[in-house]
Formats: structure tokens, sequence, C-alpha cells
């Protein structure tokens, strides 16, 4: 039988953010309208998130083509170029298939496991992820291996969990399983709530049957009775997506009682969180799965003896057990030969902030900064320098570019002062002020604080007080002894990680650009010319033409010139808006 | 019996039982640990980070409140580390916390006051904001005042684990945190006892008692313990007097059976002490239907009397003795002695069956 032509649409958040919707809506009335007969289908999100909306064409004699930014009034003509005429629309070529394009280093430079199956896979067919091998990792397990031989193949891998700490996934299962329990619970941290991380979501919404999997394999291995999924509520398609895998898997067998025959029996329930970061944290984790505050408690005792109900809980990331199944069926060698000695297997990163292709980078352990960021995300946008990478989220640190060739693993980053965290790599360039930056991070800490603990909760506000006072031109020389004091006794004193790593981003930036805060102090100037309170904004006579676009859209009326003739701007009224110098197209427009 | 565990603490061998924490075992062996969130009443709690502690081969400072000790553990309670921190802790409190220790209702007995005052600490040296919320007088008993709370968390879990009645939790998040009443719905619509037991624990003067206010510091007052009256239990008093006048009632955290709790009436219930319409001297009724003062002698052979009377002429079973929750066991088990072995009849009983 011919295999019939078929389109995809990538259809996870950021391609419904996107417009991809409405794109898919438009191929389905182009389609009608031509009377082809192609299959039209969704999928999750494959991590070029820089173009979309991605759709893939997939016809007979011709390549695998993906196409990128394509809007609603773009289909027409790609459906008669590729389907009816066959040719290949050159001007919205993403990826082909084999091919070289200008993006495909974009994919592959990268080592993928986890996302493997995303934007490939139809994540709400359990038969697309069942022909692949879905579901033989659990197979594998439950019909010939005990449950320790599970731990020890999971051990022996050296997985290390990406929800941030890093800590051995086999010894941490091997802790559960020996803690006595009537119950015993399973739990899969959806919670992802750094500011710029999404990998997560996107391997839910991509291939949630991976996760399942992984989740009940580990269930197996530690001898799980009951698993919950803590999903943020802010991720409605996961969470549509997680139970219709939940109830699939089921039906298949997979899940429920007596799984596959084996005897073994496990019930999972997705529990939605309402979107507190702390929440994340596995003591607050459990107390919000209890239905009250979460709020952190300090440990021992750890969850692995009591956890839930006082009962032995294994607390694992997305991320971490979409791993595992691969490493059931795939064995552990294989995964232990890819990466670093302490660092096996890969890592995603969400690449945001000012790279030139930002989405989501599997790369090998072990992979250098700059072939992450330069290499995957194809540098800078606009080709301006780079300045500094913020790897870890708000707990993380700051790197910048004299460390571009630390390799991401999880000796090497903390030793440069980062962390792996959950893999968040804002890329900034030489318009951030780092100080502002830093502030930025510690605005969402402090916000995000649960206020249990002194040093979080009054600590990260006095620092932030310090930070923005010093963004205003009002640092005193004594602020940045008073940061660095502050960072570290609230380091060492905070009950929980949240305040125990706040200050990574304070102290890293003032590890590496201690100039800028000294210039905000000493100088009052910013050097990257953002701080508005230490910035005025100027015109240089010699670059403006005249064409009035910054005196059109000035909110004050602040700049003034006549048609064709130099402009100038009123400091009086200039309210540092930015808005001449995001507008002015011949450079014009400075800060001093 | 519980195993006994040797470990170490400031150089100094210590014995402990498996399950202590290692303020429990310091405090036994005269060792001081502040502490600010710590009420031995309640599950400890690990919030207020001024009693970590180091051990030895662990990495993280570890709260002592928290800490259960492990066999031959070695603590350090305080060196360089260990006090900056404890020291930024209370500037850090401090920074948002009025300081009108002048006024205050628990000066003299506030925890914050005495640390700042041991390690030193005059003022705050970040500045900053710092809140001011209205004070909560929404009641006659407890007044609150949110500005000089600092969010232990001891009033929210002594509510919640001792009395039951989960009055108050923690609202908002970061800087803004609070403790209060859901919805900030006043207290008499809360499902609140009034049993002050969470201004018996508040360490600073964020929870106060507007029955003492103003009755003096607890240097100008005199202490006295007491068995409260009230019912059978026999809870444990300090009477605070001053001029002869009970002016507050606290209870004890190391004596008696309520170990530091009160009810409603043995925490609140003095007025009535000095009342003028107490009765304080025996009175016989006389024939015109008056009372009229008199001695106790005269009282008990009256009573005496009369009742010899009635059993000479009815018998002993025309008698009946009810007696009262508030007395004692030993009250009771005397009382039903004397109806038996005195009076010579088993109609007795007590108002705890009716
Ligand atoms: C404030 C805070 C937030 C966290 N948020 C998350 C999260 O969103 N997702 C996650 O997997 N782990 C999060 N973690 C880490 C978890 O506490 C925990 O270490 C992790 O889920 C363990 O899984 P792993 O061993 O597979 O990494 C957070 C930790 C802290 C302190
Ligand atoms: S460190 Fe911050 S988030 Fe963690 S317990 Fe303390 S106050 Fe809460
Ligand atoms: S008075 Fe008693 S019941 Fe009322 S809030 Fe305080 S502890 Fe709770
Ligand atoms: S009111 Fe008192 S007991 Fe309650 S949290 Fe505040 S300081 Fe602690």
């Amino acid at each position: 039988m011919k295999k019939k032509d078929k389109v995809v649409v990538g259809l996870a958040t950021c391609g419904i953010a996107a417009g991809g919707v409405e794109v898919m809506d438009e191929i389905a009335r182009e389609l009608k309208k031509r009377r082809l007969d192609v299959e039209l289908d969704e999928t999750g999100c494959i991590g070029c998130c820089f173009a979309e909306v991605l759709v893939d064409f997939e016809k007979e004699g011709m390549p695998r083509v993906t196409y990128g930014d394509v809007r609603p009034e773009d289909v027409p003509a790609l459906v008669e170029s590729h389907l009816v005429n066959g040719k290949i629309l050159k001007e919205k070529v993403l990826l082909i298939e084999g091919r070289k394009t200008t993006e495909a280093d974009f994919l592959k430079k990268q080592t993928r496991i986890v996302l493997g199956n995303c934007g490939i896979l139809d994540p709400e067919d359990i038969e697309d992820y069942m022909g692949i091998g879905g579901y033989e990792g659990l197979r594998k397990a439950l019909s010939g291996m005990t449950p320790e031989q599970v731990r020890k193949e999971v051990l022996d891998s050296g997985l290390r969990g990406r929800g941030g700490a890093g800590f051995p996934t086999g010894a941490k299962w091997n802790f559960c399983a020996r803690a006595e329990g009537e119950d015993k619970y399973i739990v899969c941290n959806a919670d992802e709530g750094d500011p710029g991380a999404f990998m997560d979501r996107s391997v839910l919404e991509g291939d949630p049957h991976a996760v399942l999997e992984g989740m009940i394999i580990a269930g197996y291995a530690i001898g799980a009775t009951h698993g919950y999924i803590y999903c943020r509520a802010e991720y409605p398609l996961a969470v549509k997506r997680l139970k219709m895998a939940i109830r699939d898997a089921t039906g298949k067998g997979f899940l429920g009682s007596d799984i596959l025959g084996s005897g073994y029996s496990l019930d999972i329930i997705i529990k939605e969180g309402a979107g507190a970061f702390v929440c994340g944290e596995e003591t607050a984790l459990i107390a919000s799965i209890e239905g009250v505050r979460g709020m952190p408690r300090p440990r021992p005792p750890f969850p692995a003896n009591k956890g839930i109900w006082g009962m032995p809980t294994n607390i694992n990331n997305v991320e971490t057990l979409a791993n595992v199944p691969w490493i059931i069926r795939e064995g552990a060698g294989k995964f232990a030969r890819l990466g670093t000695k302490g660092s096996k297997g890969t890592k995603v990163f969400c690449l945001t902030g000012k790279v030139r292709r930002g989405g989501l980078a599997e790369v090998a352990m072990g992979t250098t900064l700059r072939e992450v960021i330069f290499g995957v995300g194809g540098g800078i946008k606009n080709d301006r320098p780079f300045k500094a990478v913020q790897i870890g989220g708000p707990s993380g640190g700051c790197l910048p570019a004299e460390l571009l060739d630390t390799p991401v693993d999880y000796d090497s980053l903390p030793a440069a002062g980062a962390i792996m965290g959950s893999g968040g790599m804002v890329i900034v360039d030489d318009t951030t002020c780092m100080v502002d930056l830093a502030k930025y991070f510690l605005t969402f800490t402090q916000m995000e604080s649960c206020g249990k603990c002194t040093p979080c909760r009054i600590g990260t506000k006095r620092m932030l007080e310090i930070l923005t006072r010093i963004c205003e031109g009002k640092g005193e020389p004594e602020d940045i002894e008073r940061l660095e004091k502050l960072a570290v006794d609230i380091k060492d004193g905070s009950l929980c990680a949240l305040g125990g790593t706040a200050p990574n981003p304070v102290l890293t930036t003032l590890r590496y650009f201690k100039d800028e805060y000294e210039a905000h102090i000493f100088d009052k100037r910013c050097p990257a010319g953002l701080c508005s309170e230490l910035v005025t904004f100027h015109i240089d006579p010699e670059k403006c033409n005249g064409c009035t676009v910054c005196a059109r859209n000035c909110p004050t009326g602040a700049i003034t010139g006549e048609k064709k003739e130099p402009h100038g701007i009123d400091q009086e009224k200039c309210i540092k808006c930015r808005e001449c110098l995001r507008r002015c197209r011949f450079d014009a427009v400075y800060t001093v | 019996m519980s195993e006994d565990m040797k470990l170490t603490i400031d150089r100094r061998k210590c014995v402990g039982r498996k399950g202590q924490t290692i303020v429990e075992v310091a405090r036994e062996n005269d060792i001081w640990i502040p502490t600010l969130c710590f009420d031995e009443r309640m599950e400890p709690y690990g919030a207020c980070r001024v009693c970590l502690v180091e051990v030895e081969g662990a990495r993280a400072l570890l709260p002592a409140c928290t800490a259960e000790i492990t066999p031959d553990m070695v603590v350090t309670t305080s060196n360089e580390r260990i006090d900056s921190i404890r020291r930024t802790v209370i500037e850090l409190i401090l920074s948002d916390h009025p300081k009108d220790c002048l006024t205050c209702e628990s000066n003299g007995s506030c925890a914050l006051q005495d640390l700042a005052y041991r390690y030193g600490v005059k003022e705050s040296s970040f500045g900053g904001e710092a809140h001011s919320y209205h004070l909560l007088d929404d009641n006659p008993v407890i007044e609150r005042d949110p500005d000089k709370c600092i969010l232990c968390g001891r009033c929210v879990r002594i509510c919640e684990e001792i009395v039951g009645a989960g009055v108050y939790g923690f609202v908002g998040r970061g800087f803004d945190t609070t403790v209060g009443t859901p919805y900030e719905h006043p207290l008499e619509e809360s499902p609140c006892l009034f049993c002050g037991q969470c201004i018996s624990t508040c360490p600073v003067g964020a929870l106060a008692s507007k029955l003492s206010k103003g009755a003096g510091r607890p240097w100008e007052l005199e202490e006295t313990d007491t068995t409260c009256p009230y019912c059978g239990v026999g809870c444990t008093l300090t009477l605070w007097t001053r001029d002869n006048k009970v002016v507050n009632i606290t209870a004890p955290l190391d004596r008696g059976v309520n170990r530091g709790n009160l009810c409603v009436k043995g925490r609140f219930g003095f007025q009535y002490i000095d009342s003028p319409e107490r009765l304080k001297h025996p009175m016989i009724r006389g024939k015109d239907g008056r009372l009229r003062k008199t001695s106790w002698n005269k009282a008990i052979s009256l009573v005496t009397e009369r009742f010899s009377g009635i059993v000479e002429k009815h018998g002993a079973d025309a008698v009946g003795g009810l007696s009262s929750a508030r007395c004692t066991n030993e009250e009771n088990y005397l009382f039903q002695k004397f109806m038996r072995a005195v009076v010579g009849t088993n109609n007795v009983d007590h108002c705890a069956r009716l």
C-alpha cells in the first residue's frame, strides 16, 4: 500500500502561542478546497522555538521538509508548491531531511534521547509511541528483571537527577526501596517553575508516554503502590495529554492492577499545583499534595523515609524519568558511554535571551557552553557580542565569555559558580546590565520565597533593595560588602534550596562583573546603558537624517526637529522609555 | 527503654536517647542554644534559623531543634560561621520590627530582645522597608500586632496541633508573608476558643492579653505557683501578682500535668478574685431569712448538727452527696469515703455523670 502523504503541525504550547491552531485550520481548509487526500496531524515541540509555527511535509518521492515561521497566509502557497507541484518552497524552509540548510546545525549538533520523539510522534496516540519501541522497556523490566536489577541498571547508567540537584537516581531509588512503609509513593515533579525553563513542558506535551513509562518502571523498582504527577496548572496541554496517556496506558494494561500480568500494580493521579515556584522543592511539594500550604521542612527526615503521609516517597523530575525507558531498553552501558566521568547521558537546555536560535537543545554532557550557544544556538542575535550566560535559572550563576569553554556537567559548572539546575540558559549581550540581571532574578526569588525562614524571607528582600539602589545610582561604597556578607549568610542559613541558592546570581555577577557594580556605585554610570536613572538619551546629528520616526513615537513629545534635519531630545521631558532607541533605523540614538 | 546514645556537644560528653533532638539533649546538659520558633509543646519546625549548629561530617549547618542525635555525633553550637548567621538573622528580624520596646507588653519576656542583647545587636545595618500594618483589636481578650510578628509560626502550630482549632495560617509570600485568620475575619468569627495558647507561645509582643495590658513588667510582679481551681485536671498555674492582686496567669512549661497549656478559664478567668460580689466568709441564714456572717467553726458545727439530726430520724440513706468536677481526684475520694464511712450511705455521686 502506498503511504499517505502527511502534513504535521507542531502544536505544543509554543506552537499554539505562535498561532499554530490557526495555521492548522488553514491547512485543513486548503486541503479540502483542493480535494487533496493528505493526512493532517499534530505533534509536540521539536525545540526550534525560534522558528514557530513549524510544519512538516512528508510527500512520496520527496525528502521530509520542515517549514518554519509559517503563518496562515503562507499556507496556500506552501500547499500548492509542495503538495501539488512537488517543489520545495525555499523561502520557508527550515530543515530538509538529510540536507544542509542554514539552520540544520540546530538539530545536527544535538544528541537526542529525551527529545527524540518530540515533534515527531503524535503525543495523543499511544500506538505511535508503541510503534517506536514504547513500553518495551517496561515489558523488559517487568518480565525479566527483579526490582533490584532495575535499580542496578539505572545506578550503573550513571543517570543523575535532572531536576536541579543532580543526585544519582539509582542511589535515590535504593534509599526508597529499602525504607519501610505500608505504602510507597513515586512522584513525578512536573512543577517546572524556573523563569526561562520549558523543557519539562515540551517533553510532557511531546512525549507523555515516555515519562509515564519511566515512572512505572521507577515505581516497580522501588515498590511504589501509588503515583502522583505534580504538574503546574499553568500547563493545561501537558495535563490534558498526561490524562490521555494515563487512560490509554491503563487500557493497554501498562498501568493499573497486575501490570502486564506481572502482579505489580500502580495507580497514578495527576495533582495540579497552583504555580508556586517553591512547590517544586520536594518537601513543599509533599505538603502541597497533602493539601496544606506548600512550605518546605528541614531534611532529614528525607522523603525516601518520610514523604507523603509519612510514607517512603521517591520524587523524580520529568526529564530524569523520561531517560529511564531508554536506559532499560538500550542498556546502562550505552547510556554511560555518553557524557563525562561524573555526568552521563544528555541534558536538555532551554536557550533563551539574545541567542539567535532559541529553543530546546539536548546535548551530551560535557559539551562546552560555546558549542551549545554558538553551535546549536547559532550565536548572538544581530551579531552583537556575547556577554554572559545565566545557567540554572534563578538558582544558578552567570558566566562570562572567558568561561565559554566550560563543559556543561555536574562538576564543571559548580566549580565556576553556576549550577546545572533544571537547564535554563539565558544568554545576554552587551546591552544587558549585569546588576539589573541579578536584580531580575532576585526579584523572582524574593517574590516566590515561602516566607518560612528568616534569611530567605527578609534577607533576599534586603539584597534586592541594595541592588535596586545601586541600579538607581544611589549605591553606597559599602554595598558590595553588604551584598557579599548577606549572600553568604543567606546561602548558609536558609532552610531550603530556594533561599540557599537565591544569592548565586548576585555572587557570580559580583565575581565576574564587579566592575559593573563599581561603575554604578562610584561613577554613577551604567556601562550597558540600561539603568534608566543613570542614562540620558541623545541623538547623534551626524547619523540622524531626520526621518521623524523617533519624534512620532516618543510618548511625551520630548523629541523635536524638522523633517530631514537632525532631531534633538529635551532631557526635561524624556522619561527614558527607550522607544527612540528601539525605533531609530540609523543607529543615531545613543545613551550616555 | 529507649536506647542511650553518646555524643559530644561543645567538647562535652553527653548522653541522650534515640529520637531526641540536639536541642533537647543540649538543654538537659545546660548547654544553651538560642531558639525563636521552638516550643517544646509542638513539633519542631526549623524556621527561624538561630538554632543552627555545626555537626561534624555534615556540609550544611543543621537546625538543632529538628535534627535528631546520632551515635557519636560531634556538635559545635557556636563559632564564627554560626554566630555570623545568628547575628544576621537577628539584624534581619529587627530590620522589619518596631523598636518600641519601651512600651511593648513583652518587654522583659521577649525572646527577640534577649537574643539581641546576648549578641549585642543594637539595630539593623541593612535598613530598608519595614511593614506597617494595623493593630488587630477585634475582641475583648487577644490583641494582635502584625508589625511585631516574626513569623515563627508558633501560634499557627499551637492552635493547630495542641488546641485543634486551626485559627491561624500563613498568608501571602515573600517579604509580605503574614499570619492571619482566613479572609482576615475577626477572631470572634473564627473557631477561636480564646484559650490564649497562642499568646502563651508568641516569643515576642505580637500577641498580647488585653486583660493584663499595662499591669506591670515581669520584674515588678511576684510569681506564685498554684493549682487551677476550675476543674479536676488540676493544671499548674503561675499567678503574677502586684500589690496582692492577680494581674496575669501563665503556666510553667516544665511542671504540672499541663506542661504550659491552659484553657480559657484557667488563663483568663481571674477577675472574679477581686469581685465585690464574691463570698469570702461562711454565712448562716437566720429565722428572718437573712444571711449573716459567721465563723467556720460555727458554720461547720451547724451543718454537723443538722445532718446528724436527719440521719438519726430518717436513717443514713436519707442523705445523699453530690461531688464536683472542680474537685481533685483526692478530694473526690475523700468525699465518697466520708459519705460511706462517716455518714454511712452509698448515696454518693458526681456532677460529671449528669
Ligand atoms: C525552590 C525549588 C524549586 C524546584 N523546582 C523543581 C521543579 O520545578 N521541577 C523539578 O523537577 N525539580 C525541582 N526542584 C528540585 C526538586 O526539589 C528535586 O530535587 C527534584 O525534583 C528531584 O528529582 P531528580 O532527582 O530527578 O532531579 C526544585 C527545588 C527547589 C529548591
Ligand atoms: S529558604 Fe525561602 S523558600 Fe525555603 S523555606 Fe526558607 S523562606 Fe521558604
Ligand atoms: S486563643 Fe486558642 S483557639 Fe484562639 S487562636 Fe489562640 S490558640 Fe487558637
Ligand atoms: S504572632 Fe507571635 S507566635 Fe505567631 S507567628 Fe507571629 S511571632 Fe510567632
